[in-house]
């Protein structure tokens, strides 16, 4: 065989080992939607789950017997998971928002890029450390495992992605705007509030929601932190549960098994469209 | 020129400027700048011009390490010792690249000098403000029916309009420009030069500019500036005809710069 | 608000990272020192006894430290055939094309999917298919665990990679092209170098995650708290002995959970550091 031919078979098989490879990506992807789909679809429909708690095991053992859906939902790791992602939200985003603002106005200070290390630092901490710290900050001070607790391990991982996506997208918008606002006599903070930020606003929120998704199906820092609670709960000081805990639940009792991709499919459904709709939002709102 | 009587408007004694200690980037300037006139600055890259006019709006002061020595005085008051918002109230500004806030529509950009300071208005009077300052920069008959539409959405030219109406909503003393054309095609160029003679009814205009023809157009009086220094200021019918330093000579032939 | 004010603001904002990250090096480490006093340092790292018997309690992290080791970079091994070729199809074959982006819209969702989703199909999908191969019982082990690793991180190493092998610059591979040159020898003997340093530590940062990945490798692990003697035994990584244990944990096993958990600390911040540094060290 001449060298010719050789080359161009080889890099023929290249391309196709390329291509082959690189689609076989997309398989576990679509596996595990048909898998939670296929098996969680039924339970998802029946008009309670989302209004209903937990139902206890001998409760799910009866219905099983007798060879019908298990009665209850997940109503009570719906409510647990909403009010920590939502307090959580709501620490991380002016925390964020303005630690990211100080990073992009303060470029060259070192103080500036010790934060910067920190907060990539911060980023790669697993969450089960995260998990571990906030037990120590929250749960052993209020000697009690709470949604307090879980939302202040959410805030600490969301805390870092909304200050790089708010430093990224300030430092996008040219110094000229600053400039031209200043220009006009406006106070720096005014421009900085009202001419800066709703300019970045669509990265900042694609920031954001990015982040809440990346919480929303966490399970290790929240059976360190809020633990689960089997009704729904709005005390936040109380222990408080959170879809993705009682798909831990479910996974571990026999008896609820079915229910285990139910709960999957609405957690699906839900951080899969958020990061979608984060996608979009990056790819249309830029920065204007 | 000699007959008029002269009035000051910005006077600049002993202006020094440096980036980095014991290096001037403007170098003792001391010149009178005269109401009602447009006085161009001209002089080859990096000679300074930029930072001494963005510091007349005192636009330095947002970058650390900038110093600045010597009097700037506009309308008299000394303006390194006045609040910088007052003066940049006094100083309208426009810039290089035309920057109309993307975020605010046609009619929220000429009125951002008062939204953003906070400074309330009727209706009427808003409306008012921005129709007089568009007609002022001769936009108001292009855009008065998209008013509501974004700033960016505009031509360059348009949008560098824009600009100079946002600057003059605030009825400034004195209007700075720097290089407001060299992002622009010709056609738009020459709007604004038009627009700038027109303008000096209302406003005093100092503008940088690396377009000699366009300084001889509209300029009543020029600088040059070489090296941080102002080598010659003078009419700018007096400089073109005969420039007295040998230097503004060379520049204005092309044979640097 | 005055200027100063505002400043003020962003700077405490700014410094509430810097708390944070300082807290949490102090109160691991606080929680660690009664663990570290009983043990000794060393004896703790060294030691792979995990006896919670009362009177006789021994805890040592070195299985975990292993378990740890041996799943992530058996994880990126399974991550590599896969992750590459995407980099190479995002970042090169169809550079710019609907078709990348749609691929990066696949493995952006692959990031996207919850860890205890990946276990539940891991332990559904993947676990009979160990068991039935005969290579463990139960079909638990590292050997069950890692490939799900390997794909959880997948987008991580593939998306980083493609952005360097994007930026290639495209003036070289015209050279090359125009001296003949086929594809694959442009990516074998231009591509490949110049990104070179940087697909590693693309690799440096996947791993970083896969060493504290937790739900995923807690449930397919099979928890067995002794050193693996192959890939094809049970084991627990540093983050799954705290996920299981951690709940009835108190006094000197409680605190020396808290230690693995400064451990894996320690060790993801360095890894990550190092695979930031080398990003920096090639000015990419
Ligand atoms: N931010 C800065 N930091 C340090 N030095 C600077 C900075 N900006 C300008 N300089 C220096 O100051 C000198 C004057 O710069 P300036 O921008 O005022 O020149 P210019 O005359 O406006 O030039 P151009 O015609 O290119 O706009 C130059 O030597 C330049 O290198
Ligand atoms: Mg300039």
């Amino acid at each position: 065989m001449n060298t010719f031919t050789y080359r161009k078979i080889k890099n023929a098989s290249l391309y196709v080992l390329v291509c082959l490879f690189a689609g076989l990506t997309a398989v576990p992807l679509f596996a595990i939607l048909g898998q939670v789909l296929i098996k969680g679809w039924r339970q998802l429909i029946v008009s309670d789950f989302f209004v209903k708690s937990t139902p206890t095991t001998l409760d799910a053992l009866i219905a099983l017997r007798s060879g019908e859906i298990i009665p209850g939902g997940i109503a009570n790791g719906i409510v647990g998971t909403i009010l920590m992602v939502l307090m959580a939200t709501f620490i991380a985003i002016p925390i964020g928002i303005f630690a990211g603002i100080y990073l992009a106005e303060y470029k060259t200070s070192k103080y500036a890029s010790i934060i910067r290390f920190l907060t990539d630092l911060l980023q790669g901490v697993p969450s089960i450390v995260v998990g571990v710290v906030a037990f120590i900050w929250v749960v052993i001070p209020l000697k009690s495992y709470s949604a307090l607790a879980g939302s202040a391990a959410l805030t600490v991982m969301m805390l870092p992605l909304i200050i790089r996506s708010t430093e990224e997208t300030m430092k996008m918008i040219p110094n000229t705007m600053k400039e031209a606002g200043l220009a006009l006599g406006t106070s720096y903070p005014i421009v900085i509030l009202r001419v800066m930020l709703p300019s970045a606003f669509g990265g900042i929120f694609t920031g954001v929601l990015l982040a809440v998704s990346r919480v929303i199906g966490e399970t290790a820092p929240l059976m360190l932190t809020a633990l689960g609670s089997t009704m729904i709960q709005w005390d936040v000081t109380r222990p408080n549960s959170a879809v993705s805990l009682l798909i831990w639940e479910f996974y571990n009792d026999p008896n609820l098994q079915s229910l285990v991709w139910s709960a999957s499919l609405f957690l699906l459904i839900f951080v899969l469209t958020l990061n979608i709709i984060a996608k979009q939002i990056a790819k249309k709102w830029r920065i204007q | 020129m000699e007959n008029t009587i002269k009035e000051n408007i910005l006077t600049l004694k002993d202006v020094c400027i440096s980036y980095t200690p014991g290096q001037n980037a403007v170098n003792m300037v001391t010149a009178d700048i005269q109401k009602g006139l447009i006085t161009s600055i001209m002089g080859p890259s990096g000679c300074g011009k930029s930072t001494l006019l963005r510091a007349i709006n005192r636009m330095h002061e947002l970058y650390p390490g900038i110093t600045i020595t010597g009097d700037i005085k506009l309308n008299n008051k000394d303006i390194l010792k006045m609040n910088a918002i007052e003066v940049r109230r006094m100083a309208g500004m426009v810039f290089q690249r035309p920057n109309p806030f993307p975020t605010l529509s046609i009619y929220d950009n000429v009125i951002a000098g008062y939204t953003l300071n906070g400074i309330k208005k009727t209706k009427d009077e808003k409306d008012e403000i921005v129709e007089n300052s568009l007609k002022n920069v001769a936009l108001w008959d292009e855009v008065k029916d998209v008013l509501q539409k974004k700033g960016t959405f505009l031509s360059g030219g348009q949008q560098q309009r824009l600009c100079i109406a946002r600057a003059l909503a605030l009825k400034p003393d004195i209007l700075l420009m720097d290089e407001p054309t060299s992002a622009l095609d010709p056609i738009a160029t020459n709007r604004i030069e038009e627009l700038l003679v027109e303008l000096k009814k209302e406003v005093t205009i100092v503008i940088v500019t690396h377009n000699m023809s366009q300084a001889a157009r509209i300029s009543d009086y020029s600088m040059f500036m070489y090296l941080g220094d102002l080598i010659e200021y003078d009419t700018t019918k007096k400089m073109f005809t005969n420039p007295q330093d040998k230097r503004t000579e060379e520049y204005l032939t092309g044979k640097f710069g | 608000m005055s200027d100063k004010a505002f400043k003020t603001l962003l700077w405490f904002a700014a410094s509430i990272i810097l708390i944070i990250t300082g807290g949490m090096l102090y109160s691991l480490t606080s929680g660690a020192i009664p663990a570290f006093k009983q043990f000794g340092f060393f004896e703790f790292l060294s030691s792979s006894e995990w006896n919670p018997t009362e009177g006789s309690e021994k805890y040592g992290a070195l299985a975990f430290i292993i378990g740890t080791i041996i799943t992530s970079i058996l994880g990126i091994l399974f991550c590599l055939p896969f992750s590459l070729p995407v980099a190479l199809f995002i970042g090169e074959y169809f550079k710019g094309k609907k078709i990348a982006s749609l691929l990066g819209t696949i493995v952006d969702l692959l990031a996207g999917i919850p860890s205890i989703v990946y276990g539940l199909w891991g332990f559904y999908a993947l676990r009979p298919i160990i068991m039935s191969l005969g290579l463990s019982p139960q079909g638990f082990g590292i050997l069950t665990a890692s490939p799900v690793l390997g794909i959880m991180i997948i987008p991580y190493a593939a998306s980083l990679s493609a952005e360097f092998i994007r930026m290639v610059p495209n003036d070289l591979k015209e050279g090359a092209y125009s001296m003949g040159a086929t594809r694959a020898e442009v990516i074998q003997h231009i591509i490949l170098p110049i990104s070179g340093s940087g697909i590693f530590s693309s690799y440096i940062l996947a791993l970083g995650r896969a060493l504290g990945e937790t739900m995923a490798v807690t449930m397919l692990i099979g928890n067995a708290n002794g050193i693996p003697n192959s890939i094809f035994d049970t084991g627990n990584t540093m983050a799954s002995i705290i996920a299981n244990q951690f709940g009835e944990a108190y006094g000197l096993k409680l605190s020396s959970l808290i230690a693995v958990g400064l451990l894996l600390f320690l060790i993801t911040a360095i890894i990550n550091f190092i695979g930031k540094l080398i990003i920096k060290r090639n000015n990419l």
